[in-house]
């Protein structure tokens, strides 16, 4: 077990440099600068910031520049803010998006998970119609779309909560429940077919053969192999709320990362989308360890050499 | 055997399929809902324009007069701050939405099933390389992809093939919408990843079975044996994997639009119809209702035709 | 220990229906039989027969919907089972009437230990607490065959062999000395040398445990050696009941008849063709009117195809659902002399 998980982290440093790189490549290939906006500067000034920023050096030059530094985990500073290193930026404002993002999950694990083994266990009933349609709901209003009526219902209809901004407890409710109405859907989707799945195999029918009540079937002999597709689905999920979700940071007004990083692109403020980028697969592909890991926890069957 | 054995009246696996799916009334539910829809989109602003002479991209003479109105007799969804009537530019930004819909999971289809089943079939090194490429494309972040397709073929760059087809879909003349096509294009290509992974797969199981070597032996070229007998073969996932396509291309249209990135005025999507309407949220609350929910409706009657078919085409997956 | 009275299980026109796509399948279609203390009895059918439906009846375990036990009566050592409440059934199972399963593979849980899994049965029924259990289920586990019991208590099922395997269902469904253990195809899935050996088992505890036992299987080669009587299931129904070697010496049935044909025996002459019953076990849920096997059966006349057949009976312990049940016997005696001339 130990060396398998030292392979998968050994092989997370050259992955992340080849996303860098892939990243490196797009934002090149892309015509714009981070200098220009819509007018065309005069040429001599162009050429200091070129030479300012090593622009006007060989491509293959700037990439092995880049990657030096980025190895050594020196992104440089923005583009668009200059003073600002990447790394301050970044550490600056991922409490934020973390924050949401880690209660936004916690918040759809418990709905997801709930509402998605009642709906398995009372099939075809009106608790499962009802949960699933609840789920579809989560699914078909778009964030962006949910975000401003909750905000409009209940920030600004009925007092309950801030409309937006970050500082007590109360501002984060809206925005964690908008961010996680989709990810309860799907968890509790998920869940609901992961434990139909179980309930029809024959060790379930094994243990009520045994004389075991439904509650013990259900917890102790179902559940272990009906969530393992919510777990699968945790792993990328929970890496990329993290990271940021715009739309969420934009209604709400929140500083976090991932409002940076469109804007970042959208500037081609190159360093700063470089090293969020990096940042992000490394945190998906640690994330997919985690969840590598507890499979081989869940389901004794799996070993790993 | 014997020739007593009554022959068992057979269905074909599509014939089964269908009548499972009607029997679903969520997913016929979802199927007419719809199909209503598209009728609306489709028609209406056609109904529209003969019937009241409003369309949707015209800002009217009295626009000033009416803007920011809300819901009235004479129009329905309220207008915008320009004065253009809302529910003509609801129904005009569902072509869009739908279009998105439709073009943008064609485009993963065929570029998904092909990659896939290329890999899958030939196997080996090159299958290797090529789930490797999918890897590195599916480790970065799909917004980056969709800003450099679009500024590289934007503009006067776009290929004059998107051109043609914008013009022969939607009408000459207008380089807006080559860029909304554009649009459908990118999205299409980010798209196809994971629909390649799930053909590969399928293909790979496919491919030791015995029709295959049946095909081979009666010299079906590999091009043939791919497309003729294996893709047909994978149609099933395809399928399920393209309900689930659809909805999600929406969404990044629509997510796009909210940033400003997707489709431009004149022209509108219930995406940029809502982010135009968050602006306004606390004094004009029906200029993001309406194109939202909306929205909201087709997603939620695809997500549920989406899951009758994926039932309908799996027996295993059934209720009971 | 081998109480010869008294009826143990007593099922009287049972009759399991379940709703699909295409109609109303009878899986069981009016199957009455008895079990006395005791007995081993030998249910045998082909796939679809009904039989396993009926032993999941007798302990309740038919999914509601789409399934229903529209009819009949099971009594269990004077315990009308239908009666009862879910919870007073839920007493019974594993204490009182124990059942294994066809494929052990499947049938034990792959998450759980088997210490885990054969410690709460006693748990459960006899208030056991761990060390309890445990003890006890390491003494099950030597009983049936597995004589490092304690070291492999704490494995899991995935690392044991198949015949292994379903051993330990044993030793988990014995763990609270049932009086009746239903055997559902227990060796099908087994290589043909370990099913021998799980069958000698079966045989063994039986004889040890005074347990009652019904024993399903679509192989006649099995339940030749290990039963007392016989019931032959055809469409959801009993076409033929007998004591067993009564059964395999003068079958009064066609089917049986087929079946029994259809067991290749090895001292037979080289390079014919192996028998096989012609065409296929019905669609239960379209049946035709009239014999249910009058399609395959050599002997079919035209009242088979119209009519129903009559439930013959032979003598009070032979019974035949055939409309030349009587003609049948008589020719099975007729062959029977013939070879033992």
């Amino acid at each position: 077990m130990l060396s398998f998980i030292l392979r998968r982290l050994l092989i997370i440093v050259p992955m992340a440099l080849l996303v860098v790189t892939l990243t490196w490549g797009l934002i090149r290939i892309a015509p714009g600068t981070f200098y220009s906006s819509e007018k065309k500067l005069p040429p001599a000034i162009e050429e200091n910031i070129k030479k300012k920023y090593g622009l006007d050096k060989p491509w293959y030059q700037q990439y092995g520049l880049m990657m030096y530094n980025v190895v050594r985990l020196d992104f440089g500073d923005s583009l668009k803010y200059p003073g600002q290193t990447v790394n301050e930026i970044i550490w600056r404002h991922l409490p934020y998006s973390a924050t949401i993002g880690l209660l936004a999950y916690v918040l759809a694990l418990v709905f997801g998970l709930t509402f998605g083994i009642i709906a398995a266990l009372k099939q075809n009933s009106l608790w499962d119609y009802g949960s699933m349609a609840l789920a579809m709901l989560g699914l078909s209003v778009p964030n962006f779309v949910l975000g401003p009526i909750l905000v409009l219902g209940f920030a600004l209809g009925i007092y309950w909560f801030p409309p937006a901004r970050w500082g007590t407890v109360a501002n984060l409710v809206l925005p964690v429940i908008t961010l996680s109405a989709i990810y309860a859907a799907y968890i509790a989707r998920l869940t609901r077919a992961g434990m139909l799945e179980v309930m029809r195999s024959d060790y379930i029918r094994t243990a009520r053969a045994k004389g075991l009540d439904e509650k013990t079937v259900l917890l102790k002999h179902a559940l272990r192999g009906g969530i393992i597709p919510v777990v699968s689905f945790t792993g990328p999920a929970l890496a990329a709320l993290l990271a940021g979700t715009v739309v969420v940071e934009r209604v709400f007004a929140i500083p976090g990362l991932g409002n940076i990083f469109i804007q970042s692109v959208l500037n081609r403020d190159e360093p700063l989308t470089l090293g969020i980028v990096a940042f992000l697969s490394i945190l998906i592909m640690v994330f997919n360890l985690i969840v590598d890991i507890s499979y081989g926890f869940l389901d004794p069957r799996i070993r790993y050499e | 055997m014997d020739e007593n054995v009554t022959a068992i009246k057979g269905t074909s696996l599509w014939r089964d399929a269908w009548k499972r799916l009607l029997k679903n009334r969520l997913a016929v539910f979802g199927l007419v809902m719809l199909i209503i829809i598209a009728l609306f989109v489709i028609i209406g602003p056609l109904v529209l324009f003969w019937a009241t002479g409003i369309t949707a991209d015209e800002i009217p003479a009295n626009g000033d007069l009416i803007k920011s109105f809300p819901p009235s007799r004479l129009h329905w969804m309220g207008t915008d701050e320009a004065g253009r009537d809302q529910f003509a530019r609801v129904l005009q930004g569902g072509r869009i939405s739908l279009m998105v819909g439709i073009i943008s999971t064609i485009v993963s289809l065929v570029v998904g099933v092909s990659y896939g089943a290329i890999a899958g079939f030939l196997g080996g090194r090159i299958d290797n390389v090529m789930m490797r490429i999918v890897d590195m494309i599916y480790a970065i972040p799909y917004i980056l992809i969709v800003i450099v397709l679009l500024s590289v073929f934007g503009g006067q760059n776009t290929p004059s093939w998107i051109k043609y087809l914008s013009e022969t879909i939607g009408g000459s003349g207008n380089q807006g919408l080559s860029q909304i096509f554009l649009l459908f294009f990118a999205l299409g290509l980010v798209s196809w990843l994971t629909m390649a992974r799930v053909v590969r797969g399928q293909v790979l199981s496919l491919k030791n079975q015995e029709f295959v070597m049946a095909a081979r032996a009666t010299g079906v070229s590999t091009f043939g044996i791919i497309f003729r007998h294996l893709v047909p073969n994978t149609l099933g996932p395809v399928i399920v994997y393209a309900t689930l396509t659809v909805p999600s291309v929406m969404l990044t249209e629509a997510f796009l639009s909210y940033l400003g990135l997707g489709v431009q005025a004149p022209f509108a999507s219930w995406g940029s119809l809502a982010a135009d309407g968050v602006k306004n949220i606390a004094i004009f609350p029906w200029q993001l209702l309406f194109p939202g929910l909306t929205m909201a409706l087709t997603l939620f009657s695809l997500n549920f035709l989406g899951d009758g078919l994926r039932d309908a085409l799996d027996p295993q997956t059934r209720k009971f | 220990m081998n109480q010869q009275n008294g009826s143990i299980l007593s099922v009287k026109d049972l009759r399991t229906y379940f709703a699909t796509e295409d109609g109303v399948v009878k899986a069981v279609d009016g199957i009455t039989f008895e079990l006395t203390k005791g007995e081993t009895l030998g249910i045998v059918g082909e796939s679809g027969s009904g039989k396993s439906v009926t032993n999941l009846s007798v302990m309740r375990l038919i999914p509601e919907p789409p399934g229903q036990i529209a009819g009949g009566r099971i009594v269990f050592d004077g315990i009308d089972v239908l009666g009862l409440s879910i919870e007073k059934v839920r007493d019974l199972r594993g204490r009182r009437i124990a059942m294994i399963f066809q494929d052990p593979m499947t049938s034990l849980n792959p998450f759980l230990k088997i210490s885990t899994q054969l410690t709460e049965v006693t748990r459960l029924h006899l208030n056991h607490n761990e060390q309890q259990a445990r003890a006890h289920a390491i003494k099950m586990l030597k009983l049936v065959g597995i004589s490092d019991a304690e070291d492999r208590m704490d494995s899991y099922p995935h690392e044991f062999s198949g015949g292994m395997r379903q051993r330990v269902m044993i030793a988990m469904a014995l763990s609270c000395d049932p009086e009746l253990l239903i055997a559902d195809e227990p060796t099908t899935a087994l290589d043909v040398t370990i099913q021998a050996q799980i069958l000698e088992l079966i045989k063994d505890l039986k004889a040890r445990m005074g347990t009652s036992v019904i024993l399903i299987t679509h192989d006649l080669g099995v339940v030749a050696g290990m039963t007392d009587k016989i019931i032959v299931m055809y469409a959801g129904k009993v076409f033929e009941q007998a004591p067993t070697k009564e059964l395999f010496a003068t079958p009064a049935n066609p089917y049986t008849k087929g079946l029994l044909k259809s067991v290749p025996d090895p001292a037979h002459e080289e390079g014919k063709e192996l028998y096989q019953i012609p065409g296929l076990p019905p669609d239960v849920a379209h049946l035709p009117p009239g014999c249910p096997f009058a399609e395959r059966c050599y002997r079919a006349e035209d009242i088979c195809r119209r009519e129903f057949p009559p439930f013959v009976e032979i003598n009070s312990d032979h019974h035949s659902l055939c409309h030349f049940a009587q003609e049948v016997y008589a020719e099975s005696i007729k062959e029977n002399e013939v070879l033992h001339v």
